[in-house]
């Protein structure tokens, strides 16, 4: 392909469109989240998101005043007011509901025998008549009428104080912070042993955390339930935490396993030469040279217990009170599944910390995910 | 606030009864087998006999009691009644066998794990092949791997929005039927769309998963040597063959290593059934129905540990082939 200079731009534009376009597919979906997220319920009701930039066109009618709220001017009765709300602007008016943009603003037409109506372009409507007015309800005038593309936070104030997602914010924070911290302390020490430590059963260990690496979730809910409420941790955050803990500790024992091995030997051989002991080794040449493992692990931790909503489920209560943050946002699905200002908001707030974190430490996750699959490829 | 001190405490607690478990352990070895005076050489050799299992103690013990242990009992709830009281032999088994829900999920799961795992490998190939060689393709990689960071739960209330119906005529607010009404179609009911409500499931986890496989095959694409690749526009082959000529066929280990990981996570799907289709219209699957069993109505932890056993049996086949590969590159 290098040597068909034509051929060879022309795929460089596929190339370029293709993968925008394949961009453009994959971030559509959480963009129109966030967009819902900062617009009000009339809004997301009446018209897709992705109108929500341009102005809002809507139609409808006003009633003029009645005979009552004549005055008198020059001889002739007349009736005045507005027919716009705050922010609208007039696109076209109309006096059939079939055609509630029949006039532009400014023009002036005959309603009935010598009534005239001028709705002017900032919407304030005249009607005129040299008789008095005879009408118990007012002329209907339909105007068509744009709002500018108006965004809120009104959705997130309402959300984190009204709807308790403040308080299943903390919940999951409590539930996060010690399920990725303690893993990683009780992990390191493992992995070490599993890769610079010479004892019998070394090998079956470690093809034993390769196998338990995929031992699905579900085996482990109804025996654990039960032994938790046999040794009275019952449901709470103790339970979740050592669950947590126990069901990350393979891929956090075969990523920093892995990464140990791949440290260099003499360093390592040196230090115990010059007498120091497997403990002072681990503390001062492994823990720090491990860092990006370490990392990794941290933040395939950090996300997977932040986005958990099973092992929530099972092992913490359900009540308000005690729902993390994936579980209000599935509460919400069920019973107000028709309020999405409410529900896009949610489920924004939740995602928004595990999106930070990824946007922030990309890198090791990669890496991390790379140390747990290519090896060797 | 009263939360936030217990967490702050738990995770002074926890990392410092562990530092505390691993210092002292250490500490006490070193006092008892001092690794010096006349004995030294022995003490040495006694203190490295023991000191592995120090290390590795606590991590045995959580991994016994909330990995191994639980695979026996659900073993044994299995072949139980629903309260565990009575042996039942493998009737629970046979029940499942023949109640439709159950084979709907199996249905559902082996749809699930032709569909996503496929799909998700393909659409990742083709991001990590389109964005290799872009000035931007470095953000297009994170913009396209960005789900991997979003809950099922979250994707579930991304995706129901999208799919969102509004009556025929009506002004649409879900983006797919709004594409389909701009298109002279009738909006539908996505989600109660029997049977293609599962297909319509299945993207969701298509679009999390696409990243992660972009991710890997990226790698894999940068490690194929150089010279192949010339070699072969040297003799005049096309941009297409060179891509599914030379390079795929150089990366289909990474292929099947992600192609599997995706499995694994096919087979367990629960969250995104559970919060858009709760099983409802056709879309039942394993992790969802065993759910059922535990929690709704009256628990039945016989029929609901057999399906847990029924999946762990499913997973079975990959986590041998993952031991045998980890076994041959540690040799």
């Amino acid at each position: 392909m290098e040597g068909m200079a034509g051929q060879k731009s022309s795929l460089v534009w596929a190339v370029n469109i293709a993968a925008f376009l394949l961009v453009l597919l994959w971030t559509i979906p959480t963009l129109g989240l966030l967009v819902s997220s900062f617009r009000d319920r009339d809004q997301i009701l009446t018209s897709g998101w992705w109108q929500s930039f341009s102005a809002q066109e809507a139609t409808g009618f006003v009633r003029t005043g009645t005979g009552d709220d004549a005055v008198q001017e020059d001889g002739q009765y007349v009736i005045e007011g507005t027919v716009l709300e705050e922010g609208q602007s007039l696109i076209g008016w109309g006096i059939r509901a079939r055609e509630p943009a029949a006039f532009q603003p400014g023009e002036t037409t005959e309603i009935e025998d010598g009534w005239q109506l001028t709705v002017a372009e900032d919407g304030s409507y005249r009607l005129t008549s040299d008789t008095p007015f005879e009408m118990r309800r007012g002329e209907r005038i339909f105007v068509t009428t744009g709002a500018p593309a108006r965004l809120t936070t009104e959705n997130y104030n309402r959300v984190l104080t009204a709807e308790g997602l403040g308080r299943a914010f903390m919940n999951t924070m409590t539930v996060t912070i010690p399920a990725t911290v303690i893993p990683i302390l009780i992990a390191a020490f493992a992995a070490y042993a599993l890769a610079w430590m010479e004892f019998p059963g070394r090998a079956l260990l470690t093809a034993a955390v390769v196998g338990l690496l995929v031992v699905p979730l579900q085996v482990a809910l109804i025996p654990l339930l039960r032994l938790h409420n046999e040794l009275g941790i019952g449901k709470g955050y103790l339970g979740i935490w050592l669950a947590h803990t126990g069901f990350g500790l393979p891929l956090a024992i075969y990523l920093l396993r892995n990464y140990m091995v791949g440290l260099p030997r003499e360093v390592i051989e040196s230090a115990r030469v010059d007498g120091a002991t497997e403990f002072q080794i681990f503390r001062k040449i492994i823990l720090p040279l491990s860092f990006p493992a370490l990392a990794s692990f941290a933040i395939f931790q950090f996300l997977w217990v932040w986005n958990d909503l099973l092992v929530a489920t099972v092992f913490l209560g359900n009540t308000r009170e005690q729902l993390v943050m994936t579980g209000v946002l599935r509460e919400l699905m069920g019973s107000k599944g028709g309020e999405w200002e409410i529900l896009a908001t949610s489920a924004f707030i939740s995602i928004a910390v595990p999106l930070i974190v990824f946007f922030a430490m990309q890198k090791y996750l990669v890496r991390g995910l790379l140390a747990g699959s290519v090896k060797g490829g | 606030m009263e939360l936030f001190w217990l967490a702050i405490g738990t995770i002074v607690v926890g990392v410092f009864g562990c530092v505390a478990w691993f210092w002292g352990s250490n500490m006490i070895l070193d006092r008892v087998y001092p690794p010096r005076g006349p004995n030294a050489g022995d003490n040495i050799r006694k203190a490295n006999q023991i000191r592995p299992w120090l290390f590795l103690g606590p991590a045995i013990l959580f991994l016994g009691v909330y990995l191994v242990y639980p695979i026996f009992d659900s073993l044994w709830r299995s072949m139980h009644n629903a309260r565990g009281s009575e042996f039942v032999g493998l009737s629970n088994y046979a029940w499942h066998m023949g109640d439709g829900k159950f084979r709907e999920s199996m249905r559902n799961n082996m749809l699930w794990l032709l569909v996503v795992p496929a799909l998700s490998t393909l659409f990742g190939l083709i991001a990590a092949q389109l964005t290799d060689r872009l000035k931007w393709g470095n953000i297009g990689k994170s913009l396209i791997f960005m789900p991997m960071a979003i809950s099922f739960v979250g994707a579930g209330v991304i995706w129901k929005f999208i799919y969102e119906y509004r009556a025929p005529g009506e002004e649409q607010i879900g983006l797919l039927n709004a594409i389909v009404q701009a298109l002279g179609g009738d909006p539908q009911l996505w989600l109660t769309l029997i049977p293609w409500n599962n297909f319509f499931l299945m993207i969701v986890l298509v679009w999390i998963q696409t990243g992660f496989a972009m991710v890997i095959l990226s790698a894999a694409l940068r490690g194929i040597p150089e010279e192949t690749i010339e070699a072969a526009i040297l003799d005049g082959a096309s941009p297409w063959q060179v891509f599914f000529k030379i390079k795929v066929p150089q990366i289909m280990g990474t292929i099947a290593v992600v192609w599997t990981t995706i499995t694994i996570v096919v087979l367990k799907v629960f969250d995104i059934v559970f919060v858009m289709t709760n099983g409802q219209w056709g879309t039942q699957v394993l992790a969802n129905l065993m759910y059922d069993w535990m929690f709704r109505g009256t628990p039945d932890y016989g029929r609901g540990s057999a399906i847990a056993i029924i999946l762990m049996l499913l997973v079975t086949p990959i986590m041998i082939w993952n031991i045998v590969n980890a076994r041959r590159e540690v040799r």
